[in-house]
């Protein structure tokens, strides 16, 4: 079994340049046996290439990330239905009917009844294949990002949950215990990209008060945490006939994400934003033409740039260190005040 | 000249307790803001209120309150020990309400930490945190009404 101790570290493989008639010629000899085939090769690959790291990148000073060379990407889903079929032990299994709300306006989302939707994100679906159709060289190329969460190096739908019920591993991932989630989707709210999806009628919130507090749990993309424990790739990544992802220490991904965009004169998305990623795009179209070309919507991420969204705060937290040097110095300085004028 | 200087001194006094009721109403108002609660009970929907439906607004408006929360009661312990001490005493409510802002200061602080990128506490602590920074606030809060009702006082004169 290949081990994440081997990825992302040996050297890399030059990339093919694709243009939209390769990728159309691929997508069409995509078969079961070519599939099979191709994830041999690909664990073949990694193999060769491997250079021993500590043990996934998962040390306490490490952060594993991810690198898509979206050139590759074929659109084939065969990480859309690897991911489903890994993670479907940790899909809800929501208890109907459904508690009354309270108030009305608290809605109810259900996602049970479609469980094989696949064309965006949802609690029964954590990564999907967003479709961007660009101009390059004057051909309509379409361009398939992967897309789930991604796992952000200080995550706000981490650090901003109420009750602790998301948490950031040692390794980087980012992910949300289903035990203790109660379903207020504030991790939706305040993650730029709204990655997280919630099923109604599951978790601790029928256990408290379900018509008054919460609303089920919110799921999304853990990044196979339990795989990556047991040494195994992400479900995504070992599928992959084309090796669109690599994975590996954040600052050697960010490295190998750098000769890439200067290779192929692309662009980078994931790097810088939110603070910094773990999960780095490389393209040859810049990002905010494919923001634009690519749909979006509920479920359904966008491209734009996002800004550190827990820097503001973390700014004031400076200030937190020297209020009661303030505090000390006024009452002093009242204290010497009055000493001197012999109150 | 007594009564003038006795007047300043409540004036003083007043200006102080309402400085701390004000700070903690706006700490417990844009602390509860960390749930997402306004939204739901339309709390958001009150013309002028809609900030409260904000998580960020209300995180900085907190970290805010809190740096004039520290700074206020550190000025108020330094000032106690360096000129009132004595004069006066501070009555066991007083020690009680003190011991419970300790454990709000402290487990705010933490949490504090544990918001910075690199941060690396264990999740069963940050549950711990959570949950213990809340009850601590709902114990204060509990204890000002009690001491209000029945006019128990932080401090009082030797």
């Amino acid at each position: 079994m290949q081990t994440i101790r081997n990825i992302g570290t040996g050297s890399y493989l030059p990339p093919k340049i694709l243009t939209n008639f390769d990728l159309r010629k691929m997508a069409q000899k995509i078969s079961r046996r070519s599939f099979l085939k191709g994830t041999v090769a690909t664990a073949c690959s990694l193999a060769a290439a491997g250079i021993p790291e500590s043990a996934s990148g998962a040390d306490d000073k490490q952060q594993l990330a991810t690198l898509l060379d979206i050139r590759k990407c074929i659109g084939c889903e065969a990480c859309v239905e690897a991911c489903k079929k890994v993670n479907n032990k940790k899909y809800p299994v929501p208890q109907k009917p459904f508690p009354k709300m309270y108030p009305d306006r608290v809605p109810v989302m259900d996602w049970s009844e479609k469980q094989d939707v696949t064309d965006r994100l949802t609690p029964y679906n954590w990564l999907y294949i967003q479709r961007a159709f660009v101009n390059i060289n004057g051909k309509e190329t379409e361009i398939t990002i992967p897309r789930r969460c991604m796992h952000c190096t200080n995550p706000a739908c981490v650090k901003l949950c109420p009750w602790g019920a998301a948490r950031q591993l040692k390794n980087g991932i980012s992910r949300i215990d289903p035990e203790i989630c109660l379903g207020g989707a504030k991790c939706k709210a305040v993650c730029p990209w709204h990655i997280p999806q919630r099923q109604t009628g599951v978790g601790l919130y029928l256990d408290i008060l379900p018509s008054l507090a919460g609303n089920g749990v919110m799921f999304k993309c853990d990044r196979c945490y339990n795989r990556i424990a047991e040494g195994k790739l992400p479900a995504c990544i070992e599928v992959c006939p084309e090796d669109v992802q690599t994975i590996g220490p954040r600052d050697k991904i960010i490295k190998k994400a750098h000769e890439l965009a200067k290779e192929i004169n692309g662009y980078i998305y994931g790097e810088k934003e939110n603070g910094g990623t773990n999960t780095i795009y490389v393209s040859p179209v810049p990002f905010q033409q494919l923001h634009k070309a690519a749909e979006k919507g509920e479920g359904k991420p966008h491209l734009n740039p996002v800004k550190d969204t827990m820097a503001d705060a973390n700014k004031l937290a400076a200030a937190m260190i020297i209020a009661p040097i303030a505090g000390l110095a006024a009452a002093v300085g009242k204290f010497y005040k009055m000493t001197k004028s012999g109150e | 000249m007594n009564i003038r200087h006795d007047n300043t001194r409540k004036n003083k006094k007043s200006i102080i307790r309402y400085f701390y009721l004000i700070n903690v109403f706006f700490l417990i108002l844009t602390g509860s803001g960390q749930m997402p609660i306004f939204n739901r009970y339309y709390i958001a929907d009150i013309p002028g209120l809609g900030w409260l439906g904000e998580f960020y607004v209300t995180h900085y408006m907190h970290y805010l309150f809190a740096i004039i929360f520290i700074a206020f009661i550190t000025y108020i312990i330094t000032d106690h020990l360096l000129s009132k001490l004595k004069n006066i005493k501070i009555t066991s409510s007083g020690y009680f309400r003190g011991g419970i802002i300790s454990g709000v200061v402290i487990t705010g602080g933490l949490l504090v930490i544990r918001n910075l990128r690199g941060s690396g506490f264990e999740p069963g602590f940050i549950i711990f945190l959570d949950l213990s920074h809340l009850g601590l606030v709902i114990m204060l809060l509990v204890a000002g009404i009690y001491c209000a009702v029945f006019k128990k006082r932080w401090a009082e004169n030797k």
